[in-house]
């Protein structure tokens, strides 16, 4: 027994919530830009607990359903891409609860094709809609300290803002928002969109972030499962750092990390 | 009736079932809307459509 046990202990109760649910993994992977058939081994080596959809219209060429490809047990959270508004959102989240793989729905709307921003304040209209028809919403958002207030009071399971453009793999562009948003938002700060390294995963962890969302990262490498594999260990290491506290920065000079007295000098 | 925005000579009276069928769709995989309205699955059967309906039929695919 002992310390290794009691540490082993400690992590598994390292969980968090969403729509009443309790998860152990902290990297939501995404399921698109990538052939089905790598969809099981991506989440195997993600060690995902939860997995992003799209619903579009269904082909009747028998083609294999993603559905087929996704393990059990593994949570669906379905997107709204494709809505350029509230209204859209909340006929393609009814579709998703219609297929039925729960209620759990991740809000996307935009407006702008170039750059894919979302469209905060449709996000919010379309939040308070579903949270009154009983979805669990994860908003996907612009990392704004009033939006995401807005969003907690109409009573969103998290708040999924965004790191750079969607699909860019340009990292932290938005890093001192999300700060703002981990330090003063009561949910889940769940990093969406732009990640595009293990190393910038790690740090949003390190931040403070309760997860991070991965897909063209993932999607765009060159073995997938074994990127997804390499995601997983970099969110894992920063969740421990941040749980660790971080050591602090020196703004000017070193210390010596080595006793300066004892020999030579006495 | 139009199937996913494309027009198709089904016969009137046929079950949203017996259509979904016909069209290679998998019942179990897909939702349906019905002129801008959800049928729920259980309705599938008793559901009849017309030669003027408009249909959506959608399913899960990859995405981020």
């Amino acid at each position: 027994m002992g310390e290794e046990k009691a540490k082993d202990e400690n992590q598994k109760k390292d969980v968090w919530t969403l729509g009443g649910r309790e998860f152990h993994s902290r990297f939501i992977l995404g399921s698109g830009k990538y052939n089905v058939e790598l969809v099981k081994a991506a989440v195997e080596q993600a060690g995902a607990e939860i997995i992003t959809l799209a619903v579009r219209r269904a082909n009747s060429s028998g083609e294999g359903n993603i559905l087929d490809f996704i393990p059990e047990g593994v949570t669906l959270l379905p997107n709204t891409s494709g809505a350029r508004n509230a209204e859209e959102a909340v006929r393609i989240a009814g579709l998703s609860r219609e297929l039925g793989c729960g209620d759990f729905v991740k809000v996307e709307i935009m407006r702008d094709s170039k750059y894919l921003l979302p469209d905060n304040q449709e996000t919010v209209r379309a939040t308070e809609i579903l949270v009154k028809e009983g979805f669990f919403v994860l908003p996907y958002m612009y990392p704004d300290l009033n939006t995401a207030r807005d969003l907690a009071g109409a009573g969103a399971s998290a708040v999924m803002p965004l790191a750079a453009p969607i699909g860019s793999n340009k990292g932290l562009a938005t890093k001192e928002f999300i700060q703002i948003l981990i330090d003063e938002i009561d949910l889940p700060i769940i990093v969406d969109a732009g990640i595009g390294r293990p190393s910038q995963a790690c740090e949003v962890m390190e931040m403070g972030a309760a997860a991070v969302m991965a897909n063209t990262a993932i999607a765009t490498a060159g073995d997938i499962p074994q990127m997804a594999s390499a995601f997983k260990k970099a969110i894992e290491a920063g969740r421990e750092a941040y749980l660790s506290g971080l050591g602090r920065v020196r703004e000017r000079g070193g210390e010596a990390s080595s006793p300066m007295t004892g020999f030579l000098r006495d | 009736m139009t199937v996913n925005g494309v027009k198709k000579e089904a016969a009137g009276g046929v079950s949203l079932a017996e259509l979904l069928k016909q069209e290679g769709f998998e019942a179990g995989r897909v939702a349906v809307e019905l002129n801008g309205e959800i049928v729920p699955k259980a309705l599938y059967g008793e559901t009849f459509l017309s030669e003027t309906d408009k249909l959506e039929v959608v399913s899960f695919v990859g995405g981020g």
